[in-house]
Formats: structure tokens, C-alpha cells, sequence
């Protein structure tokens, strides 16, 4: 089968569907690729680049004559037309928010197969786009906020006075608040995040960033994606949000529902109340904003001089990483679909990722999919763990008194034994405890040549042994000699063991 | 010379000697507790040793050279050459076993060792009774005779139990554990028998030998039966058992000889070997005495139940070595199956390559990992990885999070979510190397077959391990082969 990649038509799209590395993969699954003058100019993917992998660039024409079209926007009317019946288009395709997109495709008889309707599962994860981009964005909108920002993020003491770091404060902590929260603390700022799914905590912290928590109940998510919060959680986290908010030099949202318009989290009052030259990016632009000020694909800046970005083509400001990401993407998904590579796209409607992202099939329309629960088992796994009550620890008096009647015992049997004994008796209690603590102390990694030296110096026994060899009792001469040879072997094995490991530990 | 034989400073002069061999041992086992001290704790052991020897040698010159009314003693001549040929013969084989030894073969010496120690205490322990010499009246002659049995015992059990444990870990003996019915019964009735010989020893002077024999065989059985009811893979457990139990058996021979030095070397044997079997049952969550008794799960009714994980999915070395050149950091964990495969150096290879990339590489060994205490750390530097790399269980499990991709080379049980979220599970309990954490695992293994503990991994069926099947060297070797240079 013949895959066309397209120039992209959107106005002002940097991105292509693949680079000379991803198509060479498509081709390597059998496929046919072919990739449209100039389509990859914008993201550093020069002709010539595609001809040095063997990847055949062609016309418009001949691209969208293709079996399968590969694009990132999803395709135009005019696009579509130029299709053939029972071709498949694969790219983002927004399907909840685009009905007359999949009615347009229905009509035209062709397979849409939606990138960013990929399942939030692990297994679909080197596929999901969605998080490739908003990886790219997030990184992109710290450069964006330090590029508008009138310093420097990594506070410094220096011979002109000090500098203080920059204050970042992140509000959601999807794949964008994650790369975000990365970026700006290698940076040097100080991040500080917050996420209404309180389970995120622990990735939050794992970047670096402090996690800032707001007294309220919230239940774990379900499928991935945060809810839209209910009144009394809103009004117990606008608090929150605001005072953060004016503490900050930066705040980056990336608060999103899907199927929702964004919230509106930060407040025309809060952005008054920031520090001039503050600046806010918002990420979820696109969807409307999270601030009261966003002017989606613009950036404004308010009377107090607190700058405003609303740019959603954040993660095409990268156009040859997420190009790349894109591809590699796309060449994932195509490994799934052609599990023989021999070049034919198959669809199989039981595999949820499959069924997930097919919003039309030959012209009938596959939307909505069933629901798919990722994260199920943490939430049942918690009450068998909650219903085990931890072992009440035995009586500490049953130890004392043990001890006590140990004593009392030997103290007794001690009144009847021969000083001699008690001589030697002493030397092995002590000998014991002298032990017990040197040992407690040795590194795990030493435990195979504290063994074998301990072994060699159990071969002691060999004094005893040396001992008794000059009995006139043959029997005993006997005896006592091969105790001697035995436990010679082991001295000079063991010490000479031990020696050989200890050698092969080295240092880097 | 015969001057100095025969003066009456020499046993001071002796007991001096003994006295800086005790600290040089004491010395040694504090020095091995650190990398950077260890090889200086070893000298510290052979010095001490060679002192200990020396003065022994003297007073076994002295007896010989002594006045002997009761002709008691042979000529000093005889006496150091038959010392002297032994301990030759001893040396030059230990030497020989110490140089040719595989490392993957030491746990199989390190037992044998053990046994040596055990037959040179029963040994030692029937020549005492036998001794004319020995004290036989009063409360002297009482104990002198417990001690006799108590050491014998002792070191028959060691004897037996190591060459069993020997057997099993070199697979000349099947390493599933026997289990004869009411096996803990005929445990009893054995310790319950060598007492009643104990009676039966101390009330007849003139047969005592018969008792003592008839005691040595059943002690030698128990030994026996002892380490046959326990499986291969808790035998670190066994191995540092035995390993305290000869130390017990020369501390009891220095009771019954009267040496203060023989006393303090087996206690320090003793309770390292003891605390060693505890840190190797903490790390299992089992009891000392559940291993000791051997038979794992088939004590209870906690029988793991056989669940449906799901599918399983595999990946080829090409795609694996991709993986960990597109990483950050690597984690490899290797397990027994790692020394079964001889696969370290190709695993030192990797790591090298991996680091010259500026991966970040480490390893994390579980403290039961391998069939000896401390085995895998063992043939890693072996293969010359560099010991600060390779980390405790406990100073890795917090950074799974952040990993890249773990390789889990030849380990099962010890990476085991089951332990922890299977609170039916026969492992459950026990604190397992949190892999699944990491971004991707990577489990070589030979195929599905369960691990030691009979329980299935549902590690293996998690959304982000993937198994990597076939030999461990071979597939390593593929990786290595097919990094990207």
C-alpha cells in the first residue's frame, strides 16, 4: 500500500507528518511512502533529505492518490475531495469537538483514523501524540515566559548584588506541566505546581517542583484526565490559585477537560494584582484559555505590564522535534496496524487502541468508542490492604522476664560449675557479643568474602587438631592428623579465596 | 632451643600469642565490613593465623619435649613432620581449590569449606574423649564429657549439612526439597535419642565410645535430612547457617581443649554466621525457623492461586538495545539466573558501553539474590564492574521511579510485585526491587516457567515489561552487538 504524506495546508503549519527517519521506518513496514515537494521544509526536512533514505517525493496529486494519507491537521474539505473512496486519512482530529469533520468523511466513503484519540494506556503510549506534543509545548512555553520575562530564572550571588531566582508556578500537571515543571528547574527557578488529581503529588515532586495541596476531598481519576471541579472544590482552590498566582514571576496553566471549554482559573484581579513584568503563558488557549486575559494566538500585555501569551502553536515553535515525535508516533501506530509489515494496513475493532482511534470505517461513523478504565486497580486494590490490621507486637515484659529467667538459670548452673569453665565461658559470652556487633556493621557486597574468611579462621580447629597428632594412642595420631589436613585446606583455601575476591573489587 | 621448649615462660609467651591472633581475627572480620579496608582485614586474618599457628606448634613441640612419666607423648621429630606433611597437603590443596574456583561455582567451595570445619571437629572431639589425659572425675570430668558430645554434634551436622548443601548447589543432587512424612518429628526424636546417649555417655566410662559413635551417625543424619528438606533458593540461608554452625563447633572444641583462642574465633564465626542467616530471612520475610524447617508453601494453605495476568509480551535484542541507548538511566538487576548463564561479563560489556554512551548504569541487588550471601556482588566484580554502582535494594527501590529501563537478568521472585500487592501470595511480605516502577522492564528469562518460590510474576504481564527470551549471555551478547556505535 502507498502512504502519502502531505504538505500541510493550515496557514502558518510548520509541522510534517514525517521525517526522513519515520518515513524510511513507514517503508521498512512495507509500505510505499511518498511525501510531497516541500512538505518538510518548515521543520528542517528538506527534499533531499527524503531522497537520501530513498523516499520517493512526489505532486499534490500524487500524494493524495495514495491508499493512506498521513497529516497532522486534520484534513480540509478540499483535502478530503481530493481523496480516493475507501482510502484511509490518518491525523489529529479533535472528533468530540468536530462532528461535520467525521459527516464529511462518512460521505466521502473514506477511514479516519484520529491521533488524538489514542486510549490513555500504557501499551498506547508510543502512540499517543497528544503527550509528544504537549511534552514539546510545555518545554517550549518556559522558553516563551523566560524570552518575555525580564530576567533571569537561576538566582545568583554575584559582585553586583544578588539575584534572586525566579518563581514558577505550574497549574496542571499533565504531560505540558510535567515538561514544564523540567524545564524551568533546570533553569534554576523554583517551581511550584498544582494539579487537582492529588495522585500526582509524587510526579510533581519526582521533577523537582514543590506540590501545592488544598485541603478538600477529590477522588482518584479514572481514565487519566482530570475532571472539572465542583463548586465548593472551585471556591476552596480559587483561594489558592490567587494567592500563588501573585507570588510568582511565572505562571504557566495547562488546565484542561476534554470535550470542555477550558476553566477559567486565573482571574482578571489575580493577573492585576502580579508584579510587573510577570508573565503568564497560557497553554490551553486553544480551548478558550485558563486566564480571564488570553487572547488566543496572541500575547497581550496588561496595564501593570504583566505580559499574556496565548500562543497554541507552542509545540509547532518546535517544528523539527515534534516532527519528529509526530513521526515516530505515527510509525508506532502503523506497527500496531501492520502486524505482518508486509505493507497492508489491517484494522482490528478489538483491540481498544485500534477501536479508539477509528472515528470513521469506510464511510460509517465509530464515534463515540466504549469507554476504557486505565486505572481501575489502584482503587481496588486499597481495601484489602486497609482491612489487614497490623500484628500487635508481643508484651516487651515477655522479653524482660525471659531474660530474667535466663539469668536466674545460668547463675544456678554457674554455682555448680568449675571456675575453669566459667573462665572460658566468659571469654565465649564476650566473644559472642564482640561478634554480633563487628559483623552488623560489614556492607551487603562484602557478605560472600566475610564468609569465606570467616571460614578460613574457623579452620582454627586445626590447633586442636596439631595438639593431639603426638599421642602415643595411634587412633588418636590418626584422627588427629587428618583434622589437621582438613582444616589446613580450608585456612589456606579460605584466606586465599578471600584474597582473590577482595582483589576483583575495584572502584570506578 | 630445647632450653626455651622446655621453660616455664613458654605458656605465657603462647597464651600471649593467642591473645594478638584473637584481636588480628577480630581485626579482620571489622576490616572486611569495607570495601576500602577489606584486603587489609584479610592480612590481618592470615597474620593472625600464622601466629596462631606458630605457638601451637611450639606447645606441641613442648609436649613432646616435656619430661612424660606416662609416656603420653611421641618424640618431637615425628610429631612436627606428621604436622608439618598434613598441613603441607592441606595447604596445597586449599591453594589449588582457592585459585581454580569459578566464581559462580563459590558457594559450592564456601559449603564444602563448612564441612571440612565439621569433620576436624568431630574428629577433634572423639580423639578428646579418647585422650588419656582428659579429665574423668568430678564436675570437671562432667563437663569435659558434655562438651565432647556437644561438640561431635555439632560438627557431625555441620559435616553432613554441608556436603549436603554442597550437592545441591553444584546440581549434583535435585535442589527441590526433600520431604519425608513428620519430618519435624524425626528432627525430634533425633535431638531426644542424643540425649539419652548423653545419659548413657556420661554413666559408662569404659563403653563410652559406643554411645559417642551411635550418637555421630545420628547427628550425621540429621545434618542430612536437615539441609535436604530445604530447596535451592534458600540456600543463602543455609550456606550462612552451616557457616555459623562450625563456628559453634570450633568455640566447643575450645571448650573441651581448654583454648581461649579456639572459644573466641568460633563465637566470632558463630554469630557472624547467625546474623547473616537473620539478614537473609529478614529479606525474605520468613522466619529463621520456616526456612530451617524447610519445604517453602508447603507448610500452610497459602498456595498461590492461579490467576489470569493476561498476555505476556516479548521483544527482540535489536529493539531492547535501542531502548537502552535511547535511555538515561538503566538499572539491572540480576538474579541467580545470571550466574547459571556465566552471563556477568557480557553484563560488564554492556554496562561499560552503556556508560561510555553517558548512561546512567547501575545495578540493585536483593539481598537473597544468588545462592550465597553477597553472591552477585561477587561476580560482578568479577567481570570488573565497579563496585560503587552496584546498590543495596534499599538504596535503589525509591529511584525505580526515575529509571529509564530496567533489566532484569535471571531474577524472579525478587522482583515480584506479588509480594506486595497479593496479600494471599506465599511471598507476601517480603520487600521485593520495585522495577515495575520504571518506565520499561526488560526480563530475560528462559521462558514462563514460575521461580523458586512456585509463584507466577505478574510482573511479567504489566503493561510496561516486556520479555526478552532465551539465554541470558546469548541475549546480552546480541544487545551488545546491536548498540548502535
Amino acid at each position: 500500500m502507498r502512504i502519502g504524506i502531505p504538505r500541510e495546508s493550515r496557514t502558518g503549519e510548520t509541522l510534517v507528518a514525517a521525517t526522513a527517519k519515520t518515513a524510511d521506518q513507514l517503508q521498512q513496514l512495507g509500505y510505499d511512502v511518498v511525501v510531497q515537494l516541500g512538505a518538510g521544509v518548515a521543520a528542517a526536512q528538506p527534499d533531499s533529505a527524503f531522497d537520501e533514505v530513498g523516499v520517493r517525493v512526489g505532486s499534490a496529486d500524487d500524494v493524495w492518490a495514495s491508499d493512506v494519507i498521513v497529516k497532522v491537521n486534520a484534513p480540509s474539505t478540499q483535502e478530503i475531495a481530493r481523496m480516493r473512496p475507501g482510502a484511509t486519512v490518518v491525523s489529529l482530529m479533535a472528533p468530540a469537538r468536530s462532528p461535520e469533520l467525521l459527516e464529511r468523511l462518512q460521505s466521502a466513503g473514506v477511514t479516519g483514523l484520529a491521533m488524538d484519540a489514542v486510549p490513555r494506556i500504557s501499551r498506547a503510549q508510543s502512540m499517543d501524540v497528544l503527550s509528544s506534543m504537549a511534552n514539546v509545548a510545555g518545554y517550549r512555553a518556559v522558553i516563551e515566559a523566560a524570552h518575555e520575562f525580564g530576567r533571569q530564572f537561576t538566582g545568583q550571588v554575584t559582585a553586583a548584588g544578588k539575584v534572586p531566582p525566579a518563581r514558577v508556578f505550574v497549574v496542571g500537571a499533565g504531560v505540558a506541566g510535567l515538561a514544564a515543571i523540567g524545564a524551568a528547574g533546570s533553569m534554576g527557578a523554583i517551581v511550584r505546581a498544582f494539579d487537582v488529581r492529588p495522585e500526582v503529588a509524587e510526579q510533581v515532586e519526582s521533577m523537582g517542583a514543590q506540590f501545592v495541596t488544598v485541603d478538600m476531598e477529590q477522588e482518584v481519576s479514572s481514565d487519566g484526565y482530570a475532571k472539572e471541579m465542583t463548586a465548593e472544590q472551585e471556591q476552596a482552590t480559587a483561594a489558592m490559585y490567587d494567592e500563588e498566582a501573585r507570588a510568582a514571576d511565572i505562571v504557566i496553566t495547562t488546565a484542561l477537560i476534554p470535550g470542555r471549554p477550558a476553566p477559567k482559573l486565573i482571574r482578571a484581579e489575580t493577573v492585576a494584582g502580579m508584579r510587573n513584568g510577570s508573565v503568564i503563558v497560557d497553554m490551553a488557549a486553544a480551548n478558550g484559555g485558563n486566564c480571564d486575559l488570553t487572547v488566543t494566538d496572541d500575547k497581550i500585555v496588561t496595564a501593570n505590564l504583566v505580559t499574556v501569551i496565548g500562543y497554541t502553536d507552542l509545540a509547532g515553535r518546535l517544528a523539527a522535534q515534534t516532527s519528529q515525535l509526530y513521526g515516530t508516533n505515527v510509525v508506532n501506530l502503523f506497527k500496531l496496524l501492520t502486524p505482518e509489515k508486509d505493507g497492508q494496513l489491517t484494522l482490528d475493532m478489538d483491540d481498544v487502541v485500534q477501536r479508539g482511534i477509528t472515528v470513521v470505517k469506510e464511510g460509517e461513523s465509530m464515534w463515540p468508542p466504549p469507554p476504557v478504565q486505565v486505572s481501575a486497580a489502584p482503587v481496588a486494590a486499597v481495601a484489602p490492604v486497609e482491612a489487614k490490621a497490623p500484628k500487635p507486637p508481643p508484651d516487651p515484659r515477655r522479653k524482660v522476664f525471659a531474660a530474667g529467667l535466663g539469668a536466674v538459670l545460668f547463675a544456678v548452673l554457674a554455682s555448680y560449675a568449675p571456675a575453669v569453665f566459667l573462665n572460658h565461658f566468659t571469654v565465649f559470652a564476650l566473644a559472642v557479643f564482640v561478634g554480633y556487633y563487628v559483623i552488623s556493621n560489614v556492607a551487603h557486597a562484602l557478605h560472600t568474602p566475610l564468609m569465606s574468611e570467616t571460614n578460613a579462621i574457623s579452620g582454627i580447629i586445626l590447633v586442636g587438631g596439631i595438639l593431639q597428632v603426638g599421642s602415643t594412642n595411634v587412633a588418636v595420631s590418626i584422627l588427629a592428623t587428618v583434622a589437621v589436613l582438613v582444616a589446613s585446606i580450608n585456612i589456606f583455601g579460605g584466606f586465599l579465596v578471600t584474597l582473590r575476591m577482595l582483589e576483583m573489587f575495584r572502584k570506578d | 632451643m630445647f632450653d626455651f621448649l622446655t621453660s616455664d615462660k613458654l605458656p605465657g609467651l603462647v597464651q600471649a600469642a593467642y591473645i594478638i591472633a584473637a584481636v588480628l581475627f577480630i581485626a579482620a572480620l571489622a576490616g572486611l565490613s569495607k570495601h576500602e579496608t577489606a584486603k587489609r582485614g584479610n592480612l590481618a586474618g592470615m597474620v593472625g593465623m600464622g601466629i596462631a599457628l606458630v605457638a601451637t606448634l611450639v606447645i606441641a613441640a613442648r609436649q613432646a619435649e616435656l619430661p612424660d612419666p606416662l609416656d603420653h607423648w611421641r618424640g618431637l621429630g615425628f610429631t612436627l613432620s606428621v604436622i608439618l606433611v598434613a598441613m603441607l597437603i592441606g595447604a596445597v590443596i586449599g591453594a589449588w581449590r582457592a585459585r581454580t574456583v569459578q566464581m559462580t561455582g563459590m558457594p559450592e567451595l564456601v559449603a564444602l569449606l563448612h564441612s571440612f570445619v565439621g569433620l576436624a571437629a568431630v574428629l577433634v572431639g572423639i580423639n578428646s574423649f579418647l585422650d588419656p589425659e582428659a579429665p574423668t572425675e568430678g564436675s570437671l570430668g562432667a563437663i569435659h564429657e558434655v562438651e565432647v558430645f556437644i561438640g561431635v554434634f555439632i560438627g557431625a551436622v555441620t559435616l553432613t549439612g554441608s556436603i549436603v548443601a554442597n550437592l545441591k548447589l553444584s546440581a549434583k543432587m535435585k535442589s527441590t526439597p526433600l520431604v519425608l512424612p513428620a519430618r519435624h518429628l524425626l528432627n525430634l526424636a533425633v535431638i531426644v535419642l542424643s540425649v539419652a546417649l548423653l545419659v548413657w555417655f556420661m554413666n559408662d566410662h569404659d563403653n563410652g565410645i559406643i554411645p559417642l559413635l551411635l550418637m555421630t551417625a545420628l547427628a550425621l543424619a540429621l545434618g542430612f535430612h536437615l539441609v535436604a528438606a530445604i530447596g535451592g533458593g534458600d540456600m543463602p540461608v543455609v550456606v550462612s547457617m552451616l557457616n555459623s554452625y562450625s563456628g559453634w563447633a570450633a568455640a566447643a572444641a575450645g571448650f573441651l581443649l581448654d583454648n581461649d583462642l579456639l572459644i573466641i574465633t568460633g563465637s566470632l564465626v558463630g554469630s557472624s554466621g547467625a546474623i547473616l542467616s537473620y539478614i537473609m530471612c529478614k529479606a525474605m520475610n520468613r522466619s529463621f525457623i520456616s526456612v530451617i524447617a524447610g519445604g517453602f508453601g508447603s507448610d500452610g494453605a497459602v498456595s498461590g492461586e492461579t490467576r489470569d495476568y493476561g498476555e505476556h509480551r516479548e521483544i527482540q535484542a535489536a529493539e531492547a538495545a535501542e531502548l537502552l541507548a535511547d535511555a538515561s538511566s538503566v538499572v539491572i538487576t540480576p538474579g541467580y539466573g545470571m550466574a547459571v548463564a556465566q552471563a556477568q561479563y557480557p553484563v560488564a560489556e554492556l554496562t561499560a558501553k552503556l556508560r561510555a554512551r553517558g548512561v546512567q548504569v547501575r545495578f540493585g541487588i536483593h539481598p537473597v539474590a544468588g545462592r550465597l550471601p553477597g553472591h552477585m556482588n561477587v561476580l560482578l566484580a568479577e567481570a570488573k564492574v565497579p563496585y560503587d554502582i552496584v546498590l543495596e535494594m534499599d538504596e535503589i527501590n525509591d529511584d525505580f521511579a526515575t529509571t529509564d529501563v530496567v533489566l532484569v537478568i535471571g531474577a524472579n521472585d525478587t522482583v515480584n510485585p506479588a509480594a506486595l500487592d497479593e496479600p494471599g501470595s506465599p511471598i507476601a511480605g517480603m520487600p521485593v526491587l520495585e522495577v515495575w516502577h520504571a518506565r520499561e522492564v526488560i526480563v530475560f528469562k528462559r521462558s514462563m516457567a514460575t521461580g523458586y518460590a512456585g509463584v507466577q510474576n505478574p510482573l511479567f504481564f504489566k503493561e510496561n515489561s516486556r520479555m526478552l527470551f532465551g539465554d541470558a549471555k546469548d541475549r546480552v551478547e546480541d544487545i551488545v552487538r546491536a548498540l548502535p556505535s
